[in-house]
């Protein structure tokens, strides 16, 4: 009985496991391979072990930089819209509106990220926002292909990974508890700091956190909104597998990228493991 | 029985002098929408009380108590609170605290965290030591005092609404109100519960406020009980009173069980009424002071009517009814008659068991003869 029960569940794993070696492993195991090869003259791969492709990183600093910072200033910037947003649509707007005001939210996500960024170039170029600002006495701001651009296009577009979770955690939110605590003498800020917040932080790090390891490894928005000037570590990847054919410095960068998650969700995973053990003092303050 | 002495039937016992009141509803109306939650509420509550609001569900004891607490604020009148309107005054800053119906404990705090909550909200901030004494003395006091480090989701539902009872009173409140507190528990808990809450109002010397829908409760619990029906008070006074004198119909049917005639008034002189009963019977019965209508709903309670064989002597001052018995349950202590009255229509009577055996069991179907005393019916006002 046991032995068919074991079996019968290895069977069922299997397809998963296929699947992920296949599609994951598979590909990182080449990848990692190649980044300790060489050059051919011609481009593409020649096997070899040599640490020089890792020594030659220092050459993409730019994009590990824009990507190290954009990353984590578009997550907190997706996080501060997203949370009064979600905030409103969970506990403020009454049920009928609700689901109305949720599909405007996910509708953006109906057209393909591709025609919605075009569509930035044009509200940030010349005509848009910066035309708007000159009338009203702001002359000769350029907005597009800039740090800000890239930003407005990041966070425009991961907006509603964001929004989600938060939303959840936040539905999910007793609202009498908010009254004890009014009963109990919090005025209504102190009782979001100590009650909302802390109860809703379960959304608040998935929707980070997803939000953050999609951004690493962004490409279209930064070279869209960007215009080649704010690239990516994936805009980097796309150049060196793509143009430049250099495969073995193109598989370093990529493992650095991965790298860099790895220590990052690690991190995250410690502190959602602290905070869980240590929700009390979240709410001390 | 109903009342004894008709000169005390007017007596304005539900009256609370000036200096007595903790808390008042001065025409407390509350709407929402086209629904009359609370309808021209007029009611003082006593310093050190146990108040209970009693009624069926949906007739707006909770938005009553919700507007005590601050969470609704009347759509009319006033809530007056030490004597000043509090109707402008949000939850947070309001001397009152609240049991609520599933105890809304935070789920992220311990039970002591729990506990301390409203200490914490002071300003100037309490010092870390007195707060923690504090919590300790009141989870004491709700015995669960070594239960300060457990999670909410570690207690029982007994325990839990402990914490909730000790997270109210460490604020000392004026007043404390609590909404079906025992509703979630089974009997037995409920029972134990509901004596150390009565014990705890004891000791503390404050303002209890219950709301409930279970009669017994309202009744071995308070000092007064405060019927609602339909967003209105139908009645204020204590169980003896409430049990004694209902006003109304709504009351007598509410509190206990109530026999319920049409009659017609022929005499009223000194609190008494003269009613004519439907088979032609004459029975002198309390009155109800002020009314003048010619015909007039009178109620009897089951244990104060009496049966009799048909050659058995009737007593002075009591009328014979003749009927039928349709149904007998036997309950122990009393024996529960159903029974057809001749002209007048269905009845209870209720005897107790040392009747029963002395003059024996009414058989279904025997014909007996209800008596009823003068002086132990009442006339009841015409709605709430
Ligand atoms: N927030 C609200 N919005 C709309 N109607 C409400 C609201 N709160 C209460 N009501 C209505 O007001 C009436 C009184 O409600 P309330 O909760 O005070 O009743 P209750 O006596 O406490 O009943 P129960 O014993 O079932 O708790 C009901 O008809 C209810 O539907
Ligand atoms: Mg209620």
């Amino acid at each position: 009985m046991a032995m068919t029960q074991t079996r019968g569940r290895a069977l069922l794993l299997t397809p998963a496991a296929l699947w992920y070696a296949a599609l994951l492993l598979l590909p990182l195991a080449v990848v990692l391979i190649f980044s300790f090869g060489e050059r051919t003259p011609i481009g593409g791969y020649a096997p070899g072990f040599t640490l020089a492709q890792y020594a030659n990183l220092p050459a993409r600093m730019a994009a590990f930089r824009n990507t190290l910072t954009l990353a984590p200033v578009g997550t907190l910037a997706a996080l501060l819209i997203a949370y009064p947003l979600a905030y409103f649509l969970a506990v403020r707007v009454s049920v009928r509106w609700k689901t109305l005001l949720l599909v405007l939210v996910i509708v953006p996500f109906w057209t393909s990220i591709l025609i919605r960024s075009y569509a930035w170039i044009f509200l940030l170029g010349g005509k848009g926002l910066p035309a708007l600002l000159a009338s009203i006495g702001f002359e000769d701001i350029r907005l597009l292909n800039s740090p800000f651009a890239v930003l407005v296009g990041i966070v425009y577009g991961y907006l509603p990974l964001m929004v989600f979770p938060i939303y959840v955690a936040l539905e999910k939110l007793d609202l009498r508890l908010l009254e004890a605590a009014a009963d109990l003498g919090a005025p209504p800020w102190r009782s979001f700091v100590q009650i909302t917040l802390p109860l809703s932080m379960p959304g608040v790090l998935t929707g980070s956190m997803l939000v953050f390891i999609l951004l690493m490894g962004e490409f279209l928005i930064p070279a869209i909104l960007g215009g080649g000037k704010v690239f990516f570590v994936g805009n980097a990847l796309v150049d060196l597998f793509l143009q430049s054919r250099n495969w073995p410095f193109g598989s370093a960068v990529a493992v650095a990228l991965v790298v860099i998650m790895l220590i990052t969700v690690a991190i995250y995973t410690r502190v959602v493991k602290r905070y869980a053990a240590g929700r009390d003092d979240v709410a001390m303050m | 029985m109903m009342i004894q002495n008709p000169s005390m039937a007017d007596a304005a016992s539900t009256d609370v002098a000036p200096t007595e009141v903790v808390a008042e509803f001065a025409g407390a109306t509350k709407r929402f929408g086209a629904v009359l939650a609370a309808d021209r509420i007029n009611l003082r509550i006593r310093r050190g009380e146990f108040l209970s609001f009693l009624g069926p569900s949906g007739c707006g004891k909770t938005t009553a108590l919700r507007m005590l607490a601050g969470f609704e604020a009347p759509t009319e009148g006033a809530v007056l609170i030490d004597g000043k309107d509090v109707s402008a005054v949000p939850a947070h800053k309001r001397p009152v605290n609240m049991v609520f119906q599933h105890y809304a404990l935070f789920p992220h705090m311990t039970v002591a965290q729990n506990v301390g909550y409203g200490l914490r909200q002071r300003r100037p901030r309490l010092p870390g030591a007195e707060i923690a004494q504090k919590v300790d003395a009141a989870l004491a006091k709700v015995r669960l005092a070594d239960f300060g480090a457990r999670r909410i989701w570690e207690l029982s539902g007994g325990q839990q609404q402990r914490v909730a009872l000790a997270r109210a009173i460490i604020n000392e409140p004026q007043i404390l109100l609590l909404d079906e507190p025992m509703a979630a528990l089974d009997a037995k808990l409920r029972g134990e519960m509901q004596r150390e809450l009565l014990e705890l109002q004891r000791s503390l010397n404050v303002t209890f406020v219950l709301v409930t829908h279970d009669q017994e409760e309202a009744l071995s619990m308070s000092d007064r009980i405060c019927i609602m029906g339909k967003g209105r008070i139908a009645q204020v006074g204590s169980p003896q009173e409430l049990y004694d004198r209902p006003r109304n119909r709504y009351v007598a049917d509410f509190v206990g069980r109530a026999n319920i005639v049409a009659a017609k008034i022929i005499a009223r002189q000194g609190g008494i009424a003269q009613a004519v009963l439907g088979n032609g019977a004459t029975i002198g019965v309390n009155d109800l002071p002020g009314d003048t209508r010619g015909k007039a709903e009178i109620a009897i309670r089951p244990e104060a009517l009496t049966l009799a064989r048909g050659k058995d002597a009737v007593p002075e001052d009591t009328v014979a009814l003749p009927a039928r018995v349709t149904h007998r349950t036997f309950l122990g202590d009393r024996t529960e008659y159903l029974l057809m009255a001749e002209g007048i229509g269905p009845l209870q009577v209720n005897s107790p068991r040392q009747a029963a055996s002395a003059i024996g069991e009414h058989d279904v179907g025997a014909h007996v003869r209800v008596l009823w005393r003068a002086g132990t019916g009442l006339v009841l006002a015409a709605d709430i």
